[in-house]
């Protein structure tokens, strides 16, 4: 069956002063498949995916979501349109309680009836009981996990994940496996990932960053085996 | 609106203002309808401060919009009290829109500034058009135009009547606004504006919302403090005036319904006895608001929601 | 009189309004610059130099010069003190959060204008200048103790660029301006950092208010002007930018003292106000400052 594309972009450049961080990047999401996307630190990973959620302007290239050009949408359309995006730092409403948190993305997207989609979010990943807690007062991996529910519950048509794993524990990360194995193929997902069996446990496909350019696509195996990319990032 | 205990505290408000009506004596009858008019400003000041996060310092220019067009349209063009105040409504409003088409652009600190100095420049303004406005010595509204429906504004009675039922629909507004999503869209560009952009909502349209009802406010509050005081001057207008909503907003509680009016009753009368004591009221007026500051940011409404009553809007 | 001597005659009144101007201003600018907070009370230390003066000069016997000499270093001071007080009981508490300081500012406004109303009354005194010299131009009389203003403001604003930029209290204020933790991180006891600059800041409106109480009067209420000149001048320049500040003052003082002379006070004012909130919302970083974080 053949790929269709989600998502595309092309020569996406971004600059800060001096430094490229994200140079002419050619990138293609399919449909319903799991992207990781990995490289050493700096190497434009959060800039990347800052370009294609729309938090940070691009200064030249185009970005296409199914085929409408989005380059010019500022982030909050872009949101609209289907893009969600979680924090590599999390970003929720602390002083609000995870049910409020939650429903505020179910009514961005305008979902009805709002309190019944709230606790379905919430059920998915397993917050469900917490719901009335206020959002600040949990755990750092719960608090992770409700920013997922938060993207989950804007029913996107892709969903961002940036280093979604980080500073969970085991049985945490086991978990966030099982949601996003749930999540696709009605949503597609690309994640930004540093653990390396996360992502070859997950990606269908992995693109590989450094210095701002992409180094390799491919599939896990096919990343594994390339050389260029071992002595890059993988080490050996 | 939903028939809970926050409506029902909110209606018992309202009946207890009415009481007074029949209850309290001629002095202190007279402060509360002006205290009730000031609530109506304070609460939009609210509106765009307590619960959208937007720190203006500049209100007083729309204040002074709703203020001077109704004023001037009266005391110039002769028109009915009725349509001075709708004008003012919506000069209040308009100038919001004006104002924050220019100053969203700029954020905290700045936007403070910004706010200040287009507040600075209406009250300058209006003392360079003193061939219009009187500046400072002001306009003196005749008592034959203060009639509204029948009901003369310049006798006490009639007055505090109409001052409780704007007060009312001004705060039975502001209950369903924060309890309606657009509120809740409020609270969360002020909790975290990022994460609001990221959950598909505009930050410039969401506070420039919040900014233009909080407009309709304060325009109201200042037509009508015009029509039922009677007297239009530039002193109103001054940044004195930018400072009280948010000194009885930050005494009551900032983002609860209820606080600004508590906060202006509660200032109005803290002034109104330490006159009595000694001339030196403004330090009154200073001292309450560094210890707010320093020690209930939250005010009382906020701190008493915060540690017992979380279901207090 | 001709345009020519008039113009000049307004330049140099000008050249006074820059000078003092740039002494608050580069008061409210090292504040805002160093500690990131915006004093909205900075016209009220200004005041009270001023007033401060009046005191010394009823209190000091001898010639008014004598007075006048005692005001320069003990209003300052004492000032300089009120300031630093203020900024450890208060400023520091909040943390010197944005938005509770510029709250907390404005309730000091009103606390030190209430004290100067209730201790010093509402009427404008007059503080008698230390000489009464007069320089004889072509076209007409000028005050030398006038040109004596700018010269000493002139001397100020070296010795503080001395102090910033040569001198060992200079090198750690930068230090914190760049990055408090850090500094803190190398031993610099940055609350007494703060409550030094603080104390500066009004110092300096302090000394820029003794120097022209001669010229215009004591008045409870004459913080008002100099704070929104000083913020005028201080978002044009670039906040944080001293030397923008220095070059702001002088552009706008210079054409306050022409625009008030030609056309209506009020309304140059009114072009000023709406100048700084539209150089604010287009041009943030001002004309020399670099974007704030």
């Amino acid at each position: 069956m053949a790929a269709v594309t989600l998502l595309e972009a092309r020569g996406l450049t971004r600059h800060f002063g001096g430094l490229k961080a994200v140079n002419g990047v050619d990138f293609a999401l399919d449909e319903g498949e799991i992207h990781a996307l990995i490289g050493p630190n700096g190497a434009g990973k959060t800039t990347f995916v800052s370009l294609l959620s729309g938090r940070i302007p691009a200064q030249s290239g185009t970005i296409r979501l199914r085929g409408r050009d989005i380059t010019r949408l500022p982030a909050h359309a872009r949101v609209r349109a289907g893009i969600a995006y979680t924090f590599q730092i999390t970003q929720i409403y602390a002083a609000l309680t995870v049910f409020d948190n939650v429903a505020l993305a179910v009514q961005g997207r305008g979902g009805h009836p709002l309190a019944a989609q709230a606790m379905a979010a919430l059920d998915r990943v397993g917050l469900a009981d917490r719901a009335g807690q206020i959002a600040g007062t949990l755990s750092y991996g719960h608090q992770r996990v409700l920013e997922i529910a938060m993207g989950l519950a804007l029913a996107p048509l892709l969903l961002i994940l940036d280093e979604p794993t980080q500073g969970l524990a085991e049985g945490e990360i086991a978990t966030f496996k099982d949601i996003v194995r749930s999540v696709v193929p009605q949503t597609t997902v690309l994640l930004i990932e540093h653990n390396m069996d996360v992502v070859m446990g997950l990606a269908d496909r992995i693109t590989v960053l450094n210095f701002g350019e992409v180094l390799a696509t491919g599939t896990p195996a096919e990343i594994r085996a390339n050389p260029a990319v071992q002595a890059a990032y993988l080490g050996g | 609106m939903r028939l809970d205990r926050a409506l029902l505290l909110h209606l018992a408000v309202l009946a207890a203002l009415l009481a007074l009506h029949f209850a309290a004596p001629p002095y202190h009858h007279s402060n509360i309808a002006r205290i009730m008019v000031l609530a109506i400003y304070a609460m939009g000041y609210n509106i765009a401060f307590g619960y959208t996060g937007l720190l203006s310092l500049g209100h007083a220019l729309l204040f002074g919009a709703g203020l001077y067009s109704a004023g001037l349209l009266v005391y110039h063009g002769g028109a009915g009290a009725a349509v001075a105040l709708a004008a003012g409504v919506l000069a209040g409003g308009g100038m919001a829109l004006a104002v924050g088409l220019l100053a969203l652009r700029t954020a905290g600190v700045a936007f403070m500034i910004v706010t200040l100095m287009f507040a600075q420049a209406g009250y300058l303004t209006v003392l360079y058009f003193g061939a219009w406005t009187r500046g400072d010595e002001g306009i003196v509204i005749p008592q034959a135009a203060r009639t509204i429906a029948g009901l003369d504004l310049a006798s006490d009675a009639p007055r505090y009547l109409v001052a409780l039922a704007l007060f009312a629909v001004a705060l039975l507004a502001n209950l369903a606004l924060v309890r309606s999503p657009f509120g809740r869209v409020m609270v969360a560009m002020r909790e975290n504006e990022e994460r609001s952009r990221m959950l598909g909502f505009n930050p410039f349209t969401v506070k420039l919302a919040a900014l233009a009802v909080s407009g309709l406010y304060a325009g109201l509050s200042g037509a009508c403090y015009a029509l039922m005081f009677g007297y239009v001057g530039a002193g109103l207008v001054s940044v004195q005036y930018s400072i009280l909503p948010l000194l009885y907003v930050l005494l009551g509680g900032a983002g609860t319904v209820a606080g600004p009016f508590l906060g202006a009753l509660l200032m109005f009368y803290l002034i109104d006895w330490a006159s009595a004591l000694t001339d030196a009221h403004q330090f009154v007026t200073g001292a309450a608001l560094v210890v707010l500051v320093l020690f209930a940011p939250k005010g009382i409404l906020g701190t008493l929601r915060a540690r017992w009553l979380r279901w207090l809007p | 009189m001709d345009f020519g001597p008039y113009l000049l005659l307004a330049l140099m009144e000008g050249l006074v309004t820059a000078a003092v101007l740039a002494l608050t201003a580069s008061g409210l600018s090292l504040v805002f610059g160093i500690m990131r907070v915006v004093n909205v009370a900075h016209g009220e230390f200004f005041m009270l130099g001023a007033v401060l003066a009046w005191f010394t000069s009823q209190w000091v016997p001898g010639p008014p010069a004598v007075a006048f000499a005692v005001a320069l270093v003990l209003c300052p001071l004492i000032v300089g003190a009120i300031a630093a007080l203020a900024d450890m009981l208060v400023l520091k508490r909040l943390h010197y959060e944005p938005e509770a300081t510029i709250v907390a500012t404005i309730g000091l406004l009103y606390i030190l204008q209430q004290a100067a109303l209730s201790l010093f009354g509402p009427d404008a005194r007059p503080v008698p200048p230390p000489f009464a010299f007069r320089i004889q131009l072509p076209w007409f009389g000028y005050s030398g103790y006038k040109l004596a203003v700018v010269g000493a403001a002139v001397l100020l604003l070296v010795a503080v660029w001395l102090i910033l930029r040569h001198t060992r209290a200079g090198l750690v204020m930068r230090a914190t301006q760049i990055d408090r933790d850090t500094a803190r991180a190398f031993g610099i006891n940055v609350d007494r950092v703060y409550a030094g600059v603080f104390a500066m800041g009004a110092g300096l409106a302090a000394v820029a208010a003794v120097l022209i109480v001669p010229i215009q009067q004591a008045h409870y209420l004459m913080g008002g002007d100099p704070l929104l000149l000083s913020f005028i001048v201080v978002i044009i320049g670039g906040l944080g930018s001293l030397r923008g500040t220095l070059l702001a003052a002088l552009l706008i003082g210079l054409s306050d003292g022409v625009i008030s002379t030609f056309f209506a006070p009020t309304l140059a004012k009114i072009v000023a106000t709406l100048a700084v909130a539209l150089v604010l919302v287009f041009r943030p970083q001002g004309l020399f400052g670099t974007r704030a974080a």
